[in-house]
């Protein structure tokens, strides 16, 4: 047998090797990242808790608990409309495609629609209300999509079993398709909190940081949230505050990585759960 | 015994479904409205021609106005370094995983992948300032503090699981059939490959350029931290540049007095950034159903 000349057998064999470059370049960068913030953390005389720290992760996990609060509901029930009810028509292309490109509008824009609805027509100022809206438009786009995808590996049979049994369309959503959606609902809803826990630039555009030395946090109160200090900080040319950005750049990156992994966790097992 | 219910409850409640999905339209509707009421705003205070080169070159925070030129061509600069790392790396590593790798790598990619998408976009601006500027400084000694190119590259990590996965799924789209056909008559991997998976795969893939373009274009907290900040009209990766989306953060920031951000085409250039990532999503997305893959 005549084999295929030696540059095709080249391009295989570079092509083989390219995926774990790739890989280990991926992998290589993740732990630089890691290993500076870890030096800079621990590097210096007094390591300790950043001032400040302890009400910015409160500040966050308040803005984004709230934002989630927003989102899913209205999140969920919109998915459950295009998934289960929606016509094929013109409006539902519509919708479908809108939410889609919404999906890749950067956040610092919704920071503009925020400080321009939120903090000024309606009057709510710096708030956590104002910050956490502005966040649950962020998130709406992505827990549509993973919550309709959740709901799309729901087998139709199970649909058609529920309907044949008497159960009207809503009943069987209620009963039948959302609790065998959960694990995939659940877990694209993590990563969308996730997402809204690193994101620094709308809540800047809102005048998160114009709001620093206000009083203490609360529903109409200042603003603070971790990533937004990790910005300050490490725009300030001082080490110190170097220091800080990196001890809070390891806090942040412990609650983000923690979430995603429990959603990625939840997939995981939901695949071999769920193979009806 | 049948019990006579007097409203309907169904029909509520697909009702209110339909409203929940109607707001994503609103939602757009109130950017676009806010976006050009505030342009509007602005224009009728500044020229057209100020707002498009700017008024002085100094930061925003001290006052000075840059234009949309220099923004927009900051903007181009970093996103080109982007693609230049996540378009090869992301192709040569989506084909590898779809038409190479066992399925032992496939799963062990995948929390990887993961891993590089979670990450905020603040801490990796930290890490394009405080690791990637210094390591590329030693090789490149003309490399100012902050630059084009070290975000750039930063961002290019950071789309990088987004192109992947968008090709993985491309190439995946491709009906098995093709490639047994093409193996059948002799093609090697690579040969089915170039010649009858790719192409078939083309739509996909290009979808797949397009809104890793659309999201490397908005990349906000990796340039506001180490790009330098200083909105100038160049081609220069190696100095400082400013982008959009980077700007709105800069003037946002508030150093300058309160009530300066009211002097800043914020709105603007934020209406510039959402017709560029919209109108590129939309074609992205189009291009994927083109490619036979619904939008996810």
């Amino acid at each position: 047998m005549s084999g295929p000349g030696p540059d095709v057998r080249a391009a295989d064999r570079l092509l083989r090797a390219a995926g774990p470059a790739v890989a280990l370049g991926g992998a290589a960068a993740l732990a630089a990242l890691l290993a500076a913030a870890a030096a800079d953390a621990c590097g210096g005389r007094s390591p300790g808790w950043p001032p400040g720290l302890a009400r910015a992760l409160f500040g966050s996990v308040s803005l984004v608990g709230l934002a989630g609060c927003l989102a899913i509901p209205v999140g969920i029930g919109a998915a459950v409309y295009l998934e289960e009810y929606a016509p094929r028509n013109r409006l539902t292309r519509l919708i479908e495609i809108n939410i889609a490109s919404l999906a890749g509008v950067p956040a610092v824009v919704y920071g503009l629609l925020g400080l321009a609805v939120f903090v000024r027509a309606l009057g709510l100022g710096r708030s956590l209300a104002a910050g956490a809206a502005t966040l649950a438009l962020i998130v709406l786009p992505a827990v549509i999509l993973s919550t309709r995808a959740a709901l799309r590996d729901v087998p139709p049979a199970l649909r058609d079993a529920s309907c044949a049994l008497g159960a009207t369309r809503w009943q069987t959503i209620r009963h039948q398709v959302l609790p065998a959606a959960l694990p995939g609902t659940l877990a694209g809803l993590l990563l969308a909190l996730a997402r809204a826990l690193g994101e620094a630039a709308p809540l800047i555009a809102l005048g998160a940081l114009g709001a620093l030395p206000a009083p203490a946090p609360g529903i109409d109160g200042a603003l603070p949230a971790l990533p937004v200090r990790i910005f300050d900080w490490l725009s300030r040319p001082e080490s110190e505050f170097l220091r800080h950005a990196a001890a809070a750049i390891m806090v942040l990156l412990v609650l983000v990585l923690l979430l995603s992994g429990l959603a990625a966790w939840m997939r995981d097992r939901w695949r071999v759960a769920g193979s009806w | 015994m049948r019990r006579v219910i007097p409203i309907d409850p169904e029909r509520g409640i697909a009702r209110a479904l339909l409203a929940c999905a109607c707001l994503s339209l609103l939602v757009t509707a109130a950017l676009l409205l806010v976006l050009l009421l505030g342009t509007a705003d602005f224009l009728r205070r500044v020229p057209l021609l100020e707002l498009l080169l700017g008024a002085a070159r100094e930061p925003a925070a001290a006052g000075g106005r840059p234009g949309l030129l220099p923004l927009a061509a900051g903007t181009l600069l970093v996103a080109a370094a982007a693609l230049a790392v996540a378009l090869p790396a992301g192709l040569l590593g989506a084909v590898y995983l779809s038409e190479y790798a066992p399925a032992a790598v496939r799963r062990a990619a995948a929390p990887l992948l993961a891993l590089l998408a979670a990450v905020p976009t603040v801490v990796y601006g930290y890490f394009a300032l405080r690791f990637v500027t210094p390591q590329l400084q030693r090789v490149l000694p003309g490399l100012a503090d902050g630059n084009a190119l070290s975000p750039g590259i930063v961002a290019g990590v950071m789309i990088l699981p987004m192109v992947t996965a968008l090709t993985v799924d491309a190439l995946q789209g491709v009906p098995h059939g093709l490639r047994e056909a093409a193996r059948a008559l002799g093609a090697t991997r690579a040969q089915a490959l170039l010649r009858v998976v790719l192409p078939a795969a083309g739509a996909g893939i290009a979808a797949a350029v397009v809104l890793a373009a659309a999201r490397a274009l908005g990349e906000t907290m990796i340039v506001a931290v180490a790009a330098g900040g200083e909105a100038r009209l160049t081609a220069n990766p190696l100095g400082p540049v400013e982008t959009l989306a980077a700007y709105i953060v800069h003037a946002a920031r508030g150093e300058a007095a309160p009530g300066a951000v009211d002097g800043q085409p914020i709105f603007a250039v934020g209406l510039l950034l959402f017709a560029g990532t919209f109108g590129l999503n939309l074609l992205g997305h189009r291009l994927r159903r083109r490619g036979g893959e619904a939008p996810r």
